[in-house]
């Protein structure tokens, strides 16, 4: 990595995934801005610009991490955001953003399957970065 | 009231605002219809201009001549089905020839209105047309309300069930990998919230245990006369370990008539769902009061608390499968939202009805009566 340090903005309710990502983060040299819901999250990049996101999908309400892809990326139409889900495909629920509307309005650059190995995570991010 | 858009393809102009002026002051009424509907008329002299009218209103119907200067009426009916918009057609037309009718019909348009036409005869249709596009979109939307209800069962489910399993999985990883140093020491608080979050699995089992058995049959063989009394220090005693914890106080009022044939395990549920929610959402050193009492038809419980308390909007929703109060009072308190949604089944089942009051910050109540009649006629069976 190159001698700046990239800070990664990370919404998540659940305190212990919340955790483990951060850690992990910081371990790959990332600066993290760890919040616990959608209204911190809007809060702080109301105030800060981060280089990419990781949102939880679920939060506050059930689209919690749409809203906020959404609100991030009107205020910075440049930074990444990467929306993260425990709802499995099982569910047949995919984000693939199928209809028009969707692909709209949702504005997220990738979406991943929580449980992902922290390598894999980081090199997501790296990608995103283009770094 | 209702309106719907109602768009004339017509060359003729007499026709388009004979159109207008006749539903200008028709509405139209349905004895299953929320509401009254009326119609805003738009006009088009060429299909061409129709198309463009389409795209861009959206009309909810379509009256449609066939013979137009440019492109005909069947083509601007293929296009309304090609871009499967939700629009409802009828030809207007002053010759009905065989294979344009049939024609036209196959491409979805429902009525033919004869050229000329009287205002009747044109109220008479829309009437109809209407009604139709009401049923359509009544249907739709009660298909995608089934979708969204399943879709919520299933996602609420595997996010529920997955998010522990990911977070122990997560810490189970740190220490294989030794991330945090080799003392054990470094690794306690790991193992500590891996064990909670199994705790909270285990309950998420239990309730979807209940929730799954209520939705069968009550069981006559189960059926007992049960002493209400029991039941709610039952609960208690089920609860006190968190009780204890969060300091909570149990005032039980539970006067003589206590005693109701059912199924012990339904009002296990009753009282332990509503008793553990009490003390879950209550402050610490808080109260929680059980009360047991009965008229001539009903038995009446209620619980009590001095809690967090719910607004209007969060009361209305929290008898919903996996509905759950997400604010920063209910934040570290975990749950499936499942316990509220299985103790209604159960009470309906015993033709019961169940309340809440709450005062945000105050306190709430949950009330649950059921009635007395069915108790004897059970028992009569
Ligand atoms: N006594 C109460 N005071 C305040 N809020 C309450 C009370 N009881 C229930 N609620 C709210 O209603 C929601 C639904 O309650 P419910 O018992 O169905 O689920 P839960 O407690 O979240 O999970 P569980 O299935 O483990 O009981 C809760 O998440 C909580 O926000
Ligand atoms: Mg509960």
């Amino acid at each position: 990595m190159s001698n700046k340090k990239y800070t990664v903005l990370v919404a998540d309710d659940d305190p212990d995934y919340l955790f483990q990502v951060a850690y992990h983060l910081r371990n790959c040299g990332y600066e993290v801005m760890a919040v616990e819901s959608q209204a911190e999250a809007e809060q702080v990049f109301s105030k800060m610009k981060p280089d990419i996101a990781l949102f939880d999908l679920m939060m506050e309400s059930d689209d919690s991490g749409f809203i906020l892809s959404y609100k991030l990326k009107r205020l910075y139409p440049d930074v990444p955001v990467i929306l993260a889900t425990a709802v499995a495909r099982e569910t047949g629920v995919t984000f693939g953003l199928s209809s028009e509307q969707e692909r709209d309005w949702i504005r997220a650059d990738l979406y991943l399957e929580k449980g992902v190995r922290p390598e894999q995570l980081d090199q997501a991010i790296k990608k995103l970065l283009k770094i | 009231m209702a309106q719907l858009k109602v768009l004339v393809v017509d060359d003729e102009p007499g026709i388009r605002s004979g159109v207008s002026r006749i539903l200008r002051t028709f509405h139209v009424t349905y004895p299953f219809m929320d509401e009254d509907y009326t119609f805003e008329v738009l006009e088009a002299a060429t299909g061409e201009e129709g198309i463009e009218i389409i795209d861009r209103e959206m009309p909810d119907i379509l009256l449609l001549d066939n013979k137009l200067p440019g492109i005909q009426g069947v083509e601007v009916l293929e296009y309304v089905r090609k871009k499967s918009y939700d629009i409802v057609v009828a030809m207007i037309t002053s010759y009905a020839s065989l294979d344009v009718a049939v024609k036209a019909h196959n491409d979805g348009a429902i009525d033919f209105i004869p050229k000329p036409f009287t205002p009747q005869e044109l109220k008479a249709s829309i009437e109809q047309i209407t009604k139709q596009q009401y049923l359509r979109r009544i249907t739709h939307k009660l298909k995608v309300e089934g979708r969204k209800v399943r879709f919520q069962f299933l996602s609420v489910l595997s996010h529920e069930l997955k998010a522990p399993l990911n977070a122990i999985e997560g810490y189970l990883r740190m220490m294989q990998e030794r991330q945090m140093g080799d003392s054990m020491q470094e690794y306690a608080s790991a193992i500590d919230r891996s064990l909670q979050r199994i705790e909270g699995m285990r309950n998420l089992i239990m309730d979807l245990l209940d929730f799954t058995k209520v939705s069968f049959e009550r069981q006559v063989e189960k059926m007992q006369e049960i002493d209400l009394r029991e039941m709610a220090s039952l609960a208690v005693i089920t609860v006190s370990p968190y009780a204890i914890h969060k300091d909570i106080h149990f005032v039980t009022d539970i006067s003589g008539c206590g005693k109701i044939w059912a199924d012990p395990n339904d009002f296990e549920i009753i009282f332990n769902n509503l008793v553990s929610n009490a003390v879950k959402y209550n402050k610490p050193g808080g109260t929680v009061t059980i009360s047991v009492s009965c008229d001539d038809s009903d038995f009446k419980l209620s619980v009590e608390d001095t809690g967090i308390g719910m607004n209007t909007d969060e009361c209305g929703m929290l008898f919903e499968a996996f509905s759950r109060i997400k604010n920063d009072k209910t934040r570290n308190i975990s749950g499936s939202g499942l316990g509220l949604s299985i103790v209604k089944k159960v009470v309906e089942l015993y033709h019961g009805i169940i309340n809440v009051e709450s005062v945000p910050d105050k306190g709430s109540v949950f009330s649950v009566i059921i009635p007395k009649v069915q108790v004897t006629h059970k028992k009569a069976e």
